[in-house]
């Protein structure tokens, strides 16, 4: 192998960088979440370890608290989570010739963020070999920063005050993820509809409001996609 | 439950999602329709949890002055719309918080 690994990890590291800067205070909210929400310190890192998504271990964590059915927590945490099969139906072209071991790490390494810069990466130097070091330094780096940054949540979590008022973070650190994901008009339209149904949803049974509005917004997205094409 | 088993059933799942095309690759193709369909994910999902978690308060939908998340969720989202940076969005959101919950 010709490629110079250490310089490909180092340009994956190095690409995903300034995306760090906001991970690092999204991550640290999951672990003040995670105790504030009764967890012990140790099952706030551990969760970050074994489910590794933040936006749904907050919903996770929040339904945790409303004490809802765990049936519907797990169908919510799922939901949030389906743009991975996107992911990795768009890495799996690259990663075809891994080793099983390396694509079940690969796999697991997978998050917006690390997507976010490969896919820009492999489309700008399609030919550059040494793709999979690229990921990898992107991804191990920022799977890093993310243990590292719910461990600090988890550390100082019980000491911050209620009148803080820290869950208003939870919103707010996800405003800067939706803004590039509204790129058009259904998208935009979408994430409205589905945004104001779950908000409307307060009498919805078991707190299935999340799950059925994001599949109303997908389908109603889906038609105006198609409406405007014609 | 206990925690552990929960979270290690959310991982499987999570892990299922990431690997599935992985490993399905050269076999099976992710249809056309599917893609649409998943392009519309985090836009849907995201707003569902920002939405409610503002314009919600004390249990119900509130857009009056008694609920300054609104006015500061609105703010930020203008902040996080120009400046794309989550830590921006934080550091605005949280700050006019403090403020209006201390003025009002």
């Amino acid at each position: 192998m010709q490629t110079n690994i250490k310089e490909r990890m180092w340009a994956g590291v190095k690409a995903i960088s300034p995306i760090l800067l906001g991970v690092i205070p999204f991550a640290m909210i999951v672990g003040v979440f995670a105790v504030d929400a009764g967890l012990t310190q140790l099952e706030g890192i551990g969760m970050t370890a074994i489910v590794y998504a933040g936006a749904s271990q907050l919903a996770a964590i929040q339904m945790l608290v409303e004490r809802s059915a765990l049936p519907v927590l797990i169908l919510t945490v799922w939901v949030i989570n389906l743009r991975f099969l996107l992911y990795s139906a768009s890495l799996g072209e690259h990663f075809k010739d891994l080793s099983l071991g390396w694509k079940l790490l690969f796999s697991y390494l997978i998050t917006d963020q690390g997507f976010a810069v490969s896919v820009v990466e492999f489309e700008e130097n399609k030919e550059k070999p040494g793709k999979r070091y690229f990921y990898l330094g992107a991804s191990l780096i920022m799977w890093l920063v993310f243990f590292l940054a719910t461990g600090v949540g988890v550390l100082v979590g019980a000491s911050v005050p209620a009148s803080w008022n820290l869950d208003f973070a939870f919103p707010l650190s996800f405003m800067g993820l939706v803004v590039p994901t509204l790129k058009d008009r259904p998208a935009i339209l979408a994430g409205l509809i589905a945004g104001t149904l779950t908000t409307l949803a307060v009498g919805i049974p078991y707190n299935l409001g999340l799950p059925i509005s994001v599949l109303a917004g997908i389908g109603f997205g889906m038609l105006l996609e198609k409406l405007e094409q014609k | 439950m206990n925690i552990w088993l929960l979270f290690i059933i959310l991982g499987i799942g999570n892990f299922l999602l990431r690997y599935s095309f992985v490993y399905l690759f050269g076999k099976v193709e992710l249809t056309d329709t599917a893609r649409r369909a998943l392009r519309f994910v985090p836009p849907t999902v995201l707003l569902s949890l920002i939405m409610p978690a503002i314009l919600r308060h004390q249990g119900q939908l509130d857009l009056t002055l008694d609920n300054p998340r609104f006015y500061a969720g609105l703010i930020a989202g203008l902040v996080a719309y120009k400046t794309k940076s989550v830590l921006f969005t934080l550091v605005v959101g949280m700050g006019l918080l403090y403020l209006l919950q201390n003025l009002l």
